[in-house]
């Protein structure tokens, strides 16, 4: 208590904070000027002007803030801002042409080892990494706005990038035409929040070794694949749309040996597919709604308990594939647009199990070329014999309470 | 050959049996858009029906009406006209009268609720066309059966099983053929199938209209680049269209020939 006392009549004492301009007319007409005469808790603003500058070196806890959006050009050779002090803020900067290289990870902002960090705000355009978390902890990425042009996986780098970082909250971003929009590789307890991710090559959103993290209220549009979350346990996917992952090998949401995962309230809204799970080991599905996929879900080997309620599943080319028996998988109270049992009872269920495995997509499933055959006519008299007596679709894949009207999600 | 046209034609619009294959796809078109309202939707729920009904209805009524006109049919022939002018106006009277009352019967309501306001003006032509050339092509094979067989149970036996392969048992063969030699690249073999059967063309135009190439793609590189670009439907186009000629030309063949 003492202590904390003490602490606060310190405070104010550190808050006697500068202010420092930079600008061609002050007294620091760069921003390394400004930096070298900061001290910490000093404010370096940044007037409007274009800034060649080399990489910045951030090595203070000081507030560093664009007036106006300065521009600061990388030149096509240097990493931009690095930071290596904790408590920095870099807000509100237009940052070009960081470097590029096939030997080094270059950023447009990197974080290197520190906490607290703030980046909010700014506007990066053609970088290789746009913003480089490298062990950065409790930090806060928020409204930036990441544009690159990206052509292959190879030569070309992640919007946010995050590597061995915890509690980061990553929100309000704009992510297009990186390589992966978001991606986190050993960085756990995160969040990650109503971020865009628009056009990258491969991955909107992409987990490697991350633990519990949510991510919510996200848009995934037309990216290579929209989520993958891969060798990660404890992820919370709340309220995203995943919309228009759309062409050959593309999925809405790959899970790949992941455990202990949530997923509710998702759209998948016309992706060629919506969810390909394959090792995916307790993971609630509630509330998603899947509409106009190619297939809605692809269950490949190994995933055991995992549960379908009340989803809405509605006019998918195929709503579900399964190419291995089903060990523990459960349907229960969703809405199959293709249902047609009924519901004598009028308890708002039908009365016939639901099994939303057809013969024909176990048969593409074996042959892929079938494909061509998808809605002809023999197909359907096929798929409506076996529905009738199940042969050789897995008879323990339905839902015995299939919902008769449309959920709201 | 016009005249013989005309004649075909007014003597079909005014029979019954056009009456009800109008009526029929206006109510079932009318019913679809009163209870779902969504046009693209009902455009591609329509797709299914006009796939196997179109071939269906033309192949009775094409096999029917060759039978039935046959006394008139050896009238014209003691007249000093064609041959090709008779039966070519008899097949396009007989085509032309099949398709007015498809159009018709799916144009209007489409027109009164409203089609031109929406985007999905070249998803309803393909609809249509397609029904047209599917109308073309089996009331000609029904002729083509028609004027080859004299016994008339054996006529219907035969155009009624010509209309169940080519929308029930091809896709059987196929889908059989497909998964029999799936160790082998396939997609060649699935492709080019597909241009033999009028059907199969028609449901893979459709499809590439509502947008399930990518699907298609997703199962290799071939689909992706037949399927998923212009080529793709720009050859199915043309194929169709030379299914259109097969049985005209087969009709002339076979009717020059044919000793009455």
């Amino acid at each position: 208590m003492i202590l904390r006392v003490l602490f606060l009549l310190i405070l104010p004492l550190g808050l006697v904070a500068k202010t420092i301009d930079v600008c061609p007319t002050c007294a620091a007409t760069t921003i390394r000027q400004g930096i070298a005469l900061a001290k910490t808790g000093d404010e370096v603003l940044v007037h409007p002007g274009t800034y060649r500058e080399g990489n910045i070196i951030i090595d203070k806890s000081i507030i560093l803030k664009g007036i106006d959006g300065p521009t600061v050009d990388g030149e096509d050779q240097y990493e931009i801002f690095t930071i290596k002090a904790s408590g920095v803020t870099v807000e509100g900067f237009h940052l070009v042409n960081a470097g590029k290289s096939t030997l080094k990870d270059m950023a447009a902002i990197r974080v290197d080892h520190q906490r607290h960090f703030s980046i909010c705000e700014n506007k990066v355009e053609n970088a290789q990494f746009g913003i480089y978390l490298a062990y950065g902890f409790d930090g806060i990425v928020e409204n930036n706005e990441l544009k690159s042009n990206a052509r292959d996986e190879v030569s070309s780098g992640n919007g946010v990038h995050c590597w061995y970082a915890k509690r980061i909250f990553i929100a309000h971003n704009t992510i297009r035409q990186h390589r992966d929009g978001i991606y986190l590789e050993f960085t756990d307890d995160s969040h990650i929040v109503d971020n865009r991710s628009e056009g990258n090559l491969r991955y909107g959103l992409h987990f490697m070794f991350s633990n519990r993290d949510v991510y919510a209220y996200n848009t995934f549009i037309d990216n290579g694949a929209g989520v993958a979350v891969m060798f990660s346990k404890k992820i919370d996917m709340l309220y995203n749309r995943f919309e228009h992952n759309w062409g050959r090998s593309s999925y809405g949401l790959l899970l790949k040996e992941i455990y202990d995962a949530r997923l509710e309230h998702n759209q998948f809204l016309s992706n060629t597919i919506g969810i390909l799970m394959e090792g995916a080991t307790r993971i609630d599905y509630r509330h998603n709604r899947f509409k106009r996929n190619g297939w809605a879900v692809q269950m490949t080997g190994g995933c055991i308990d995992n549960h379908f309620e009340a989803n809405a599943f509605q006019s998918n080319a195929l709503d579900m594939v399964v190419n291995s028996n089903v060990n523990n998988n459960t349907f229960n109270g969703n809405y199959w647009s293709e249902y047609t049992g009924y519901d004598l009872d009028r308890d708002g269920y039908g009365d016939v199990p639901h099994r939303p495995v057809k013969l024909f997509s176990y048969i593409t499933s074996q042959t892929p070329e079938t494909i061509v055959l998808l809605r002809s006519f023999f197909v359907d008299l096929l798929n409506f014999s076996e529905k009738v007596s199940p042969a050789l679709t897995p008879a323990n894949v339905a839902d015995e309470r299939p919902l008769m009207q449309m959920p709201e999600i | 050959m016009k005249k013989i046209f005309q004649y075909t034609l007014y003597d079909l619009i005014r029979s019954r049996w056009t009456l009800f294959y109008l009526g029929f796809f206006l109510l079932l078109t009318t019913v679809l858009l009163a209870f779902s309202g969504d046009i693209s939707k009902v455009v591609i729920s329509l797709m299914n029906v006009v796939l196997i009904l179109c071939p269906l209805i033309a192949t009775m009524f094409g096999v029917m009406y060759a039978y039935n006109s046959r006394e008139f049919t050896e009238l014209l022939l003691a007249q000093p006209i064609k041959r090709t002018s008779i039966f070519w106006g008899q097949y396009f009277g007989l085509g032309v009268s099949l398709s007015l009352s498809l159009a018709i019967g799916i144009g209007g309501p489409f027109l009164f609720y409203g089609l031109f306001a929406t985007g999905e003006i070249w998803n309803f032509f393909i609809l249509i066309a397609n029904g047209v050339m599917l109308s073309l092509i089996f009331s000609g094979l029904a002729f083509l059966i028609a004027l080859r067989n004299e016994n008339r149970i054996k006529g219907f036996g035969l155009a009624i099983l010509t209309w169940l392969f080519f929308a029930v048992i091809y896709d059987g063969i196929m889908l059989l053929l497909l998964v029999f030699f799936r160790e082998y690249p396939l997609e060649p073999l699935a492709l080019s199938l597909s241009l033999f059967n009028p059907i199969d063309l028609s449901r893979i135009l459709i499809l590439l209209k509502l947008d399930i190439s990518a699907l298609m793609g997703y199962t290799g590189a071939v689909f992706e680049k037949f399927l998923g670009t212009g080529l793709g439907i720009t050859i199915a186009f043309f194929v169709l269209l030379f299914w259109v000629g097969l049985p005209a030309l087969a009709i002339r063949r076979v009717a020059g020939r044919k000793d009455f």
